[in-house]
């Protein structure tokens, strides 16, 4: 008998603001958070765009000392670590403290710190490095850093599983959750990669939207005129816990997760095949983990890259999934604001999506000015629309051929 | 400045303590809450700040404050 599993605390930080709040004023509104890259000097970049978190003050998390030693994606966790546990109201007591556990997933983990370390190797030498570039860089950090400020002393870890590796997080965590493993866990994802490399990577590849004079309009999932997707920065994570567990405790549920499902395409480093067969399984065995049929599902964050591949393929994934119930189906892409938050992306779009079920505000698709030939689905253009929803999903895909799919629910007792 | 006085000013900034708890005997393990990364990620600091090479063995013996100003004494480092 699987056990219940709730979200009772919600923090992130995101190109949109630097808070849950904030981020969801954003999406309400249709912001894009998308602009010039700051970061770093990209006038010889073919992409000069990208979603930067904006006036972030890490200063309100950690102290100077870790401030000089920690990546930027570690100072993302816990800003939003700290804003989800405020908002859950959770102390971790010792006597739960070993059935408390942390799950954030990243993509590419330290790679700032990884970048400016390797400067400082070519010119200076070896002796040179900092001992903390290693526990920086790892990716796995996040989630350690996490445990060791909240005395989580259950399972870590850290999925790497490209752009989905915060949905995996989130299902994993559920996972433990629901077969009694643990009674509270801290999962999501967090990425900070808007860096030379991950930009001249990603540029290689072909995969960065080149719209550098509209950076606004760069994002644009399911229009005809997209051509590839904004990368961004960010974190997300979600307090999970056991339902009787939240309840005695008097917690404020936000939602509840129904299930999970994960699978593998098989097929290629980077490119989902033809009507995305992996998503298909993947969103079907997600509906089966929950128990419920595809007409049970209200609304689709979808993963949404702003790619041409991507995005054709998922809606060809979606349409075998929902068959006839397609066409009442609510879907929409929140990366058309925030862009593609890598790793983080599953975490920040469980809470927008989370959000959703609990206001009955669906987050618009923006940008999608003409729909791509065939893609006839309601995605939500242009501006958030009200409708009283019940059950979401939110899915996310990566390179590698990783797909994985959650569905929440808003709670009922 | 003095040369003391840079020490404990860098040694403050990184271990993130007192002026007060600076007393020359302090030990950076025992006293001043260190760990042995603090201290690596410390004496680095020394390193660029005074322009001298630690080597690992030098580095093993520099246990207290009174050890980082005599060892850069016996380098003949001055500040002003």
């Amino acid at each position: 008998m699987k056990r219940r599993v709730v979200i009772t605390g919600m923090g992130a930080v995101t190109p949109l603001g630097n808070s849950v709040a904030e981020t969801w004023a954003g999406i309400c509104a249709g912001r894009s958070g998308i602009g010039p890259i700051t970061k770093f000097d990209a006038s010889d970049f073919e992409t000069r765009i990208a979603g930067e978190l904006q006036n972030f003050d890490p200063i309100a998390y950690v102290g100077k000392k870790e401030l000089r030693r920690l990546d930027p994606f570690i100072l993302y966790c816990l800003a939003s670590a700290e804003m989800a546990a405020a908002d859950a109201e959770l102390t971790l007591k010792d006597s739960q403290a070993h059935r408390a556990g942390v799950v954030i997933g990243s993509a590419i983990g330290g790679l700032t710190t990884l970048e400016k370390q390797k400067e400082i190797l070519l010119r200076s030498g070896p002796r040179k490095i900092s001992p903390f570039t290693v526990p920086s860089v790892l990716s796995n950090l996040g989630a350690g850093n996490v445990s060791i400020r909240f005395g989580a002393r259950g399972p870590i870890g850290c999925p790497v599983t490209a752009c989905a590796s915060g949905t995996t997080a989130l299902g994993d965590a559920f996972r433990l959750i629901a077969s009694g493993y643990a009674d509270v866990v801290f999962a999501g994802g967090a990425d900070a990669a808007i860096t030379p490399m991950a930009v001249a990577g990603f540029t290689a590849m072909g995969a960065l939207s080149r719209r550098n004079d509209e950076p606004r309009k760069a994002s644009r999932p399911f229009d005809l005129d997209r051509d590839g997707f904004v990368i961004g920065e960010g974190c997300g994570i979600l307090i999970l816990e056991e339902l009787d567990g939240a309840r005695a405790r008097g917690a404020r549920i936000h939602g509840e997760i129904l299930g999970y499902g994960t699978t593998g395409d098989a097929f290629h480093l980077a490119v989902p095949p033809p009507g995305h067969e992996g998503a298909v399984r993947c969103m079907q065995a997600a509906l089966q983990d929950a128990g419920i049929g595809p007409s049970d599902v209200d609304y689709v964050n979808a993963h949404g890259t702003s790619t041409p591949l991507n995005d054709r393929y998922e809606v060809e994934a979606i349409k075998t999934v929902f068959g006839t119930s397609a066409g009442r189906l609510l879907v929409s892409s929140t990366k058309s604001m925030t862009g593609h938050l890598l790793g983080a992306t599953g975490g920040v779009e469980a809470i927008l999506t989370a959000k959703a079920l609990e206001s009955g505000i669906i987050p618009p698709t923006i940008n999608l000015e003409t729909p791509d030939s065939g893609f006839d689905l309601d995605f939500v253009p242009l501006s958030a629309r009200k409708s009283d929803i019940r059950i979401a999903m939110s899915n996310t895909f990566g390179f590698g051929g990783v797909n994985a799919t959650i569905i929440l629910a808003k709670y009922f007792e | 400045m003095t040369l003391e006085e840079k020490v404990l000013e860098i040694i403050v900034e990184q271990l993130e303590v007192t002026k007060e708890e600076c007393v020359p005997e302090a030990f950076f393990i025992d006293d001043l809450g260190a760990d042995s990364l603090d201290l690596a990620e410390l004496l680095l600091e020394m390193e660029d700040t005074f322009d001298v090479e630690i080597s690992t063995e030098e580095l093993k013996k520099i246990r207290k404050i009174q050890d980082v100003i005599d060892f850069l004494k016996a380098r003949n480092v001055t500040w002003d």
